[in-house]
């Protein structure tokens, strides 16, 4: 076996997008890292163990930690996971190479905005947690750093458009590769869902945080995040079922069953996703009824796409499982290769979501939702979904994309194995307690619980399953970060070793299909989607536009 | 393994269905909840300048006070306490709260009960309850809004 070592410049000569991509998805998993170190902190805070003053001077308050925490893993490690995976796939799926000063381009204006934002944040200038509501007001550079890293992802979008509309005009009347297609719908999807915090940062946030304006309305403000803020969640997820759908099934041992209905799941997300903020401001004040109701029945649409994802997932992996010669009604589940990483995390990852999934329809529901709102529930179901799915699946996406972008093969395959079912564990330890501690006891999210605690006594058992839930993740946060940090760093190199990307066949193809040729017209669903925005938000936003009551900012941390 | 597509189109079908109908039924559900239950959902109670919240409004004179059968309360929730501080009601009567904030944004969530209030600065939020059960009930912020975030409590005391 040809070995050559690091000392190679030119590695990447034949593939330079392998090199942006390993540079995006690596520095995800350096904010990840950083992020998630602030965990167990979090976890082990809700048992009244209070770390943080052993963190002084380096980090000033539970609450600068936890927007670190919300920040690294929720802004950022997701965004560069996308910019990622999502440019590289359609890439390989085409056949086609982005083009590469744009994407280098991408790749400076996420590092720079993010050292940008790195500043206040790390100086305690900006402990406004990843929501920044208004009238907390952090430091400038926070909201100008957060925009130019924001915006990288938008050049990332353009150069997968662009790389698609090439590839229609060279395969004129032919239906786009399924990974490409569904990265196309990704990328649109976000254009339109980003539009809400781009404006918020861009014209309001900005301009007030340099002095230039008095005062935002933050009820604008909460409403315009919104419009994004949930949104975001799927631009999160669909990178990770772009995985799932057109990969896994091929790593399991068997065939996707549905191409076209994958298409049509996509194009779902693109209609629903982003008219249903409401259902995170069900209990603000200034947006009626009426409105909260109309993103009710939205938000129960975009339950529609992940259910019939559940369904697709599930066959094609019992496709994979009776392949591997399982019988009878559960035996494809064990015939599975559960030895294999990077579909353990899938497969753990897919049994978290499923009562995460419960949750979120219990979180959309009007009524429910005050029961649940602003308390721990609500961190337990998007740790479930955030912490479960989204980051097993780029966790083990990782153990083979590495190895295929560098060359160098997966260092300690067993301690990345050990490392998804420790997180798996812990996660379902934590987040099972964190629903019931909100929804039982009342405790608040995002609350410096250590110091107060007598105020949630009766929670004291499932606060105890937290600190051990904490505890067990950072063992598996340890394992993680070796396996990919080991195998990124090795001198070890071997490109002839490198395989293709798995991409998996389909059982059901799409040439010919009649939901395959009517989901090829993007554009015109793109203008559906927009429509459906326009009419969920904007007789809603224009009330409040001309009613606009700004209120001067404060720093009370 | 039948490989046939038929087979999978079948089962997708009948899923498709079954889903649809589970969320036909939520929905409903969910109407039928708020259209009968609903008066705990928080509305807005239109515009208030923040400087006015401590002087120049309702709640400049924050109180709970005895209109007939009910009350009202009017509440301020400020960085980092409620005003005012523990309210005093009988059990039966139904309470009409109206909170509002001279600061940033915070929560008014009253323990073991379905009142669940952002309140947003620039805006007033009614919400109306009435308790049934005597005893002590937190009222906890469950918004960030600094450092003393997690030490802004109160209580409401609802005698026999």
């Amino acid at each position: 076996m040809a070995v050559r070592t690091l000392s190679r410049p030119d590695a990447y000569a034949d593939a330079p997008e392998k090199k942006v991509t390993l540079y995006l998805l690596m520095l995800g998993f350096v904010a990840l890292l950083i992020g998630s170190l602030f965990g167990p902190l979090q976890a082990l805070n809700y048992s009244n163990i209070d770390l943080y003053p052993f963190l002084r001077p380096l980090v000033q308050s539970y609450y600068q930690g936890l927007t670190l925490h919300g920040v690294l893993n929720a802004i950022v490690f997701t965004q560069l996971f996308a910019q990622a995976v999502l440019l590289y796939l359609p890439a390989r799926s085409l056949g086609l190479r982005p083009n590469m000063t744009l994407a280098w381009v991408s790749w400076w204006m996420a590092f720079v905005g993010l050292a940008v934002a790195a500043i206040p944040l790390l100086g305690n200038e900006a402990t406004v947690l990843y929501t920044f509501y208004p009238p907390l007001k952090g430091h400038w550079a926070f909201y100008v750093g957060a925009a130019v890293f924001v915006l990288s992802s938008w050049v990332t979008g353009w150069l997968v458009l662009e790389m698609w509309l090439r590839w229609k005009r060279a395969n004129p009347g032919r239906i786009t590769p399924l990974p490409a297609y569904m990265s196309v719908v990704h990328w649109l999807m976000w254009f339109l869902a980003s539009l809400g915090l781009v404006v918020e940062v861009a014209v309001f946030l900005i301009p007030w945080s340099f002095g230039w304006i008095e005062g935002v309305d933050p009820l604008l403000a909460r409403t315009l995040f919104w419009f994004t803020g949930h949104a975001i969640v799927y631009f999160w997820l669909l990178p990770v079922y772009v995985i799932a759908y057109t990969v896994l099934p091929r790593q399991a041992g068997g065939k996707l069953v549905s191409d076209p209905l994958a298409r049509v799941v996509f194009l779902l997300f693109l209609l629903f996703s982003t008219p249903v903020g409401f259902h995170h401001q069900f209990s603000d004040p200034g947006i009626s009824n009426f409105w909260k109701w109309v993103h009710t029945i939205l938000t129960m649409m975009v339950a529609l796409p992940s259910l019939l994802t559940a369904f697709t997932i599930a066959a094609s992996l019992e496709v994979a499982g009776r392949a591997r010669g399982g019988k009878g009604l559960l035996g494809w589940v064990w015939a599975l290769p559960w030895n294999n990483p990077s579909v353990l995390a899938f497969l753990l990852g897919f049994i978290l979501f499923i009562p995460g999934g419960a949750g979120g329809m219990v979180n959309a529901s009007f009524t429910l939702n005050q029961g649940v709102h602003n308390t721990t529930w609500i961190s337990g179901h998007f740790h479930m979904q955030v912490a479960g799915l989204v980051a097993m699946g780029a966790m083990g996406a990782a153990f083979w994309l590495i190895p295929h972008l560098t060359g160098k093969p997966l260092v300690r395959p067993g301690l990345a194995w050990a490392s998804m079912w420790l997180w798996f564990i812990g996660m379902f330890i934590m987040t099972f307690a964190l629903h019931w501690m909100g929804f039982l006891y009342g405790v608040p999210r995002r609350s410096y619980i250590a110091e107060v605690p007598e105020a949630y006594a009766g929670a004291g058992p499932w606060m105890v399953l937290n600190a051990i839930s904490g505890v067990i993740l950072f063992v598996s946060i340890i394992f993680f970060f070796y396996v990919i940090f080991a195998t990124a760093l090795q001198r070890r190199r071997d490109f002839s070793q490198v395989q293709e990307i798995p991409f998996a066949e389909a059982i059901s193809k799409p040439e010919g299909n009649s939901l395959a040729l009517l989901a090829e017209r993007v554009w015109l669903w793109f203008a559906v989607a927009a429509g459906l925005v326009l009419v969920a938000y904007g007789p809603v936003l224009v009330g409040m536009l001309v009613n606009l009551n700004p209120v001067p900012g404060v720093r009370l941390w | 393994m039948n490989e046939s597509h038929h087979a999978f189109e079948r089962y997708e079908a009948i899923w498709l269905r079954v889903v649809l109908v589970m969320i036909l039924v939520f929905l409903v559900l969910i109407a039928y909840t708020a259209l009968n239950y609903g008066q705990t959902i928080p509305r807005g109670a239109g515009q208030i300048r923040v400087g006015e919240v401590r002087a120049g409004s309702e709640f400049a004179n924050p109180r709970l006070e005895q209109v007939g059968n009910e009350y009202v309360a009017y509440v301020q929730a400020f960085a980092f306490g409620y005003s005012p501080g523990e309210m005093r009601v009988k059990r039966g009567r139904k309470v009409t709260f109206y909170v509002a904030s001279p600061d940033v944004v915070h929560g008014f969530m009253i323990e073991r009960t379905n009142i669940n209030v952002e309140v947003v600065p620039g805006y007033v939020s009614k919400v109306e309850y009435t308790f049934d059960r005597p005893g002590t009930y937190k009222i906890i912020c469950h918004q960030y809004c600094g450092l003393g975030h997690a030490k802004m409590l109160s209580r409401i005391v609802v005698e026999e």
